[in-house]
């Protein structure tokens, strides 16, 4: 870090924003997939937009009858808008640096494929109209364009700690979250943090990102294991011998994760980096979309 | 040290086996180094711990192997040895005879037979036991000396081209003397009358030990013509397992080198004592034949030369007349067509034509005033061996030929006109024939009655007239003449070849007196009378070794004795040559049959070899070498490292593999390369400057395609003709330059399939001057070189309607660098007429296979790689403009291969419009 310190801060910078364009690039395109297809909300609600004609049922007012629609036939017709409510969401992208790791040479690291699904997320999210924001204050929910770019060069900010917990700060109460990381610290915070969160009445999404290497242990012979941060490490004489009980406590985790988010009403979602980023979009987007009506 | 067949140089090193199970001790007891990994997840594995503490070590297995590598590695040192020469054996003493039969079924193994005596005769030297030496195919008295002093002789030992034959034994029978001597018989395994009563006549002198090489014995016998193939049959002496040889032809090339013409695999099966195959060869191949042999065997039995026997005469047949068309019959050669085709081969043509081909044989039908040149030229054939046949008929007997003086291509004077006899406006009789008289080649045939001579030519009667006839009528004219010209010979038949004048050609004895002339054949032996009084000069003979060498001073042989009398010194096997032909005489002739010798129980048989002392240490060490590599790829394993070892070790595996695969997926990256994207390419020309610019100008080209048009090149492709698949690019760019080199004979097989199946070559001499008709410039010249194996057709500067000068932008001009000069492209149709009322000829339909041009588009085109123009062109705005027209240029010849004539069908849609009505 010191020589990077020492270096002039505008090569840094521009080596930095040189990876940022193709960050957005690749979110833009990532969002690109799910946005076809997807348009408005498709749901009544408040808003601005014709939805449909629906017969009068009983409760509803008689203001609300649409005398146009329904001096056309014999029953009377409600004209409905299409929902438009713009929520805000906050995102939170483990930066730590567990989080940079990469099994093999042809997979991304965990943190790359986890900024690039925040950022499509996030950039699916503006252009339904929705605010999105940071965690933590560093970066309050607004809406448009820029906030994208703004977005994506805040998640560029790495950590240099080992694990990282999420600030649960600045949450707006009964927006929504989406907290993307690998889930390997300590619990405690994570469990502390989502109880606070619900307590607001915000309701979001637990997301793992695990490389296929912590996924099937393909280790064998007399092996140190070294966080990525160099703090922790753990000497075997068999790696081997360790596979499944290392399987076991990583089963155990993602229960205790999914069990965490029943109890806080939040949903839980595991992706492997090996695996494409498209469906892990999807089921992002549909979990947002479908949480947002529950 | 010996332990079997092994001995060790060192054994002493061997005492370091003992520290094996030391070793195993060490190795087990250290466990292998760690590895340092990262691994985000180490937070779940804290707090676990190993099962079984111990259990790290080197496996069994790993360890086995490495026992392995060491102990290969000492024995290996210790210098083992197989078969070490054991000094053991018991010594006799007393003379040595060493034996051999030193024939040319010796030849096979003569080295070894060789290096056994030499061997034989060191220890009989170092023993002090006096030796002689004595060859059973050319026996002399044995003179038993010091051992030493007959080693020298040994290295000139040579094997005799013959048998040994039953006289030669009972010479040497008679040359043995009275002392006793230990004998050793170095057999060829081929039995012969009298090697029992030699084996006794030893056996009474002291012990005998035979040595024989257990190597089969082939012989091959001579070759026959049987049905225009050449039928051939090897022999072996003792039935064995399945064998299969091949016999090869030997004879000169065209150019008159010798070579292998061909090859005739032919198979022994199993138990067979003989092999049989037949070879078919083109005649003027197989004239050129003069030995086989069987592929491999260096001795004389396995070689048959070949003479006369084998060649089909080659006659040529001239007619006087030949423009009768449909009366086949009448045709003056009909007759000796039918009558030679069988058995000769047959030339037809004018007579300068054939003569250049040497035939045989020339039948002049009725031919009788010959051209100066003609008789100049067939004088010196007839002169050098060939023989002229003549025919009368009606042109000869009204003719002046050979009337008032001989002339030199007839056998006699002829009076004038000739006679009929036997006609409806003559008296008599037609005439038969007389018997043959002795010394006429036609003697002895039987002459059937209904033969007759209706009309003939007259001899005038001469003073040598009488020598010359060989077949008279029974008035006594004669019938056939005959005259020597040289080694040559001509002879006339007074009467025709067809059946006007007799009946003769009508006629079996017609057929057998060519026969007899040696017109149809000279495959027949010559049979012991016609060999009786002549003498044959040996040109060249056989050695044991089966090698054919001049026979430079040898005498010659009588006829009586040349096919009976057996091989011998006096009487060896080559090829002889004789009055008018050539005999071959080989070891084998067709009635000889091998047989083993079959040796009584109480004589020892032992064979040549023995086993080579084989040094086993540097085999040892490189299985050390190996067993170490796969203990280095088995710890690599074991501590889960094997990753970048893999990677290392398919690197190895590549490299030993060679680049034949790697070249293979590069091929596929290249097809893929060039098939997902269009790409332009151009051609390597071997000039880096050349290519760069080739390059870089595509390149130019490229982006203004992809700028201007839909098209949207890839980057373009550099193909070497040699090596690439051209079948993926529309179109190559060939720049030209006075040194390049000219594709090879399969490059241009790819060019001519590319250009025949919708390609177009771009061809660029860059030098402004093409129009001149090329060759004035050093490029034009390269280019006609280069170009002229292509499949190209004809050209014509382009034309001012050629959809090229439409295809996306409307030109007139085609610049380049240069500009002005014209530009060539397939020539229109001859019958492309411009239609009244439209713009454009109604033109060719498809592509242009080549556009030829000199203005060097590529540097005009080209750009670096900020998209900045590399060289100038012209000067100014001008300039400028110019490149802009290169590029249209380019722009539409990239249009014209994607679309063809798509611009040249615009033509119909004045007509079409006109018939909607607008």
């Amino acid at each position: 870090m010191a020589d990077l310190a020492l270096s002039p801060l505008r090569p840094r910078a521009e080596a930095e924003a040189s990876r940022l364009p193709p960050l957005l690039a690749q979110a833009e395109l990532l969002a690109r997939t799910v946005l076809l297809g997807e348009h408005g909300r498709r749901r009544a609600g408040a808003g601005d937009d014709f939805w449909q004609y629906r017969p009068v049922q009983p409760g509803d007012s008689r203001r609300m009858i649409d005398w146009r629609r329904s001096a056309r036939s014999d029953v009377q017709f409600v004209r409905q808008r299409e929902w438009q409510i713009a929520q805000s969401v906050m995102l939170w992208v483990d930066p730590a640096a567990s989080m940079r790791f990469a099994s093999d040479k042809g997979l991304p690291e965990k943190a790359d494929r986890a900024r690039l699904l925040a950022l499509a997320v996030a950039i699916l999210l503006v252009r339904g109209g929705e605010r999105v924001g940071l965690t933590g204050g560093t970066l309050p929910p607004r809406r448009g364009e820029m906030q994208v770019t703004r977005l994506a060069s805040a998640l560029m900010q790495e950590s240099a700690e080992d694990y990282a917990s999420p600030d649960m700060s600045g949450l707006i109460p009964h927006g929504r979250a989406l907290l993307i990381s690998d889930f390997m610290g300590d619990l405690a915070p994570l469990r502390d943090a989502l109880t606070a969160a619900a307590d607001r009445g915000v309701r979001g999404l637990l997301y793992q990102v695990l490389d296929p290497a912590e996924e099937a242990f393909p280790y064998t012979g007399r092996t140190i294991f070294e966080s990525v941060g160099g703090t922790i490490a753990h000497e075997t004489l068999k790696a081997g011998d360790l596979r499944a009980r290392y399987l076991e406590r990583l089963a155990e985790r993602k229960d205790a994760l999914d069990a965490l988010c029943q109890a806080t009403g939040w949903r839980y979602g595991c992706h492997h980096t090996g695996e494409s980023a498209q469906s892990a979009l999807l089921w992002l987007h549909g979990a947002m979309a479908g949480g947002g009506s529950a | 040290m010996i332990l079997g067949p092994i001995g060790f140089a060192a054994p002493w090193l061997l005492w370091a086996l003992v520290a094996l199970p030391i070793l195993w001790i060490i190795l087990r007891a250290v466990p292998p180094a760690p590895i340092r990994r990262r691994f985000p997840a180490v937070a779940l594995l804290l707090g676990l711990r190993d099962e079984d503490h111990v259990s790290d070590r080197t496996p069994w297995w790993l360890l086995l192997l490495r026992m392995l590598a060491v102990a290969a590695v000492i024995v290996g040192l210790a210098g083992p040895v197989l078969n070490p020469r054991d000094e053991g054996t018991a010594r006799a003493t007393g003379p040595l005879l060493i034996l051999m039969d030193g024939s040319w079924a010796s030849a096979r193994d003569w080295a070894a037979q060789t290096a056994v005596v030499d061997a034989m005769l060191a220890e009989a030297g170092r023993d002090g036991r006096p030796a002689a030496l004595m060859q059973l195919s050319d026996p002399q008295a044995p003179v038993f000396q010091a051992a030493d002093s007959l080693r020298a002789r040994v290295p000139g030992l040579i094997p005799a081209p013959w048998p040994v034959t039953p006289e030669g034994m009972a010479r040497a029978v008679d040359l043995l003397g009275e002392s006793a001597f230990e004998t050793r018989w170095f057999s060829d395994g081929l039995d012969a009358e009298g090697r029992a009563s030699l084996l006794e006549a030893l056996e009474a002198r002291g012990p005998v030990t035979v040595h024989e090489s257990p190597r089969a014995v082939l012989a091959l016998t001579p070759p026959t013509l049987e049905d225009g193939q050449i039928q051939l049959r090897a022999l072996r002496a003792v039935p064995g397992p399945l064998r299969e040889i091949s016999v090869n032809a030997h004879g000169l090339d065209p150019a008159g080198v010798s070579r292998v013409l061909a090859t005739l695999p032919m198979t022994f099966d199993e138990g067979a004592l003989e092999a049989t195959g037949a070879l078919s060869l083109p005649p003027e191949l197989r004239a050129r034949v003069t030995r086989f042999e069987i592929a491999g065997e260096a001795q004389a039995g396995a070689v048959s030369l070949t003479d006369d026997g084998l060649k089909r005469r080659e006659v040529a047949l001239i007619a006087g007349r030949d423009d009768r068309e449909g009366l086949e019959l009448l045709s003056p050669l009909h007759y000796l067509a039918q009558a030679l085709s069988p058995t000769a081969d047959l030339l037809e043509g004018g007579l300068m034509d054939v003569l250049p081909a040497n035939p045989d044989v020339i039948v002049l039908a009725d031919v009788a005033t010959l051209s100066g040149a003609e008789q100049a030229a067939l004088l010196d054939w007839a002169d050098k061996g060939g023989m002229l046949l003549r025919f009368a008929g009606p042109r000869v007997a009204a003719s002046d030929v050979s009337r008032s003086e001989e002339d030199p291509l007839m056998p006699v004077r002829l009076r004038a006109g000739g006679r009929t006899v036997g006609g409806a406006m003559s008296w008599g009789e037609p005439k038969t024939l007389a018997p043959f008289i002795e010394g006429s080649p036609f003697q002895g045939l039987s002459i059937p009655d209904d033969v007759t001579v209706s009309a003939q030519v007259m001899a005038q009667p001469d003073p040598t007239l009488a020598d010359r006839v060989i077949a008279q009528l029974s008035d006594g004219t004669p019938l056939v003449t005959r005259k020597r010209i040289g080694a040559g010979q001509v002879v006339l038949f007074h009467v025709t070849a067809n059946a006007e004048w007799s009946s003769l050609p009508l006629s079996g004895l017609f057929v057998q007196m060519l026969e007899r002339l040696a017109v149809s054949s000279a495959m027949a032996p010559p049979d012991a009378a016609e060999l009786a009084g002549t003498t044959w000069q040996p040109a060249q003979v056989l050695d044991g070794f089966g090698r054919l060498a001049d026979a430079d001073t040898r005498p010659g042989v009588a006829g009586e004795r040349l096919l009976s009398a057996p091989l011998g010194p006096d009487l060896w096997p080559g090829l002889y040559e004789g009055p008018e032909r050539s005999v071959a005489r080989n070891v084998i002739a067709a009635e000889t049959a091998l047989s083993p010798v079959a040796w009584p129980a109480r004589v020892p048989v032992e064979g040549l070899e023995r086993a080579p002392e084989t040094p086993l240490g540097g085999w040892l060490l490189a299985a050390a070498l190996m067993l170490l590599t796969a203990d280095i790829l088995a710890s690599l394993a074991l501590s889960g490292r094997l990753w970048p070892a893999r990677a290392v070790a398919m690197l190895a595996l590549a490299l030993s593999l060679g680049p034949v695969p790697e070249a293979r997926a590069q091929d596929d990256a290249r097809a893929l390369l060039a098939t997902q994207e269009l790409a332009l390419a151009h051609v390597i020309t071997g000039d880096a400057r050349l290519d760069d610019t080739a390059r870089a100008g595509l390149r130019g080209l490229g982006q203004v395609l992809n700028f201007r048009t839909s098209v949207e090149p890839a980057e373009p492709i550099a193909v070497n003709l040699e090596r690439d698949d051209l079948t993926f690019y529309p179109i190559l760019y060939w720049p030209i330059s006075a040194d390049q080199p000219t594709p090879s004979a399969e490059a241009y097989v790819k060019l001519n399939d590319y250009l025949r199946n919708g390609g177009l070559i771009l061809f660029d001499t860059r030098d402004a001057d093409v129009a001149g008709f090329g060759a004035a410039t050093p490029n034009g010249a390269r280019l006609q070189r280069i170009a002229a194996p292509l499949d190209i057709p004809p050209l014509e500067p382009l034309p001012e309607d050629h959809v090229l000068t439409r295809t996306f932008y409307l030109l007139t001009d085609f610049p380049g660098r240069y500009s002005g000069r014209p530009v060539w492209v397939e020539a229109a149709p001859p019958d492309a007429e411009q239609i009244e009322g439209m713009p454009f000829r109604n033109l060719n339909d498809g592509v242009t296979p080549v556009v030829i041009g000199g203005n060097d588009w590529a540097a005009a085109w080209a750009v670096n790689e900020r998209g900045d123009p590399m060289f100038p062109v012209g000067r100014g705005y001008a300039g400028e403009r110019q490149r802009e027209l290169a590029y249209r240029f380019g722009v539409n010849l990239v249009m014209h291969v994607l679309t063809g004539n798509y611009k040249s069908d615009q033509v119909h849609v004045p007509a079409l419009l006109d018939r909607l009505g607008q």
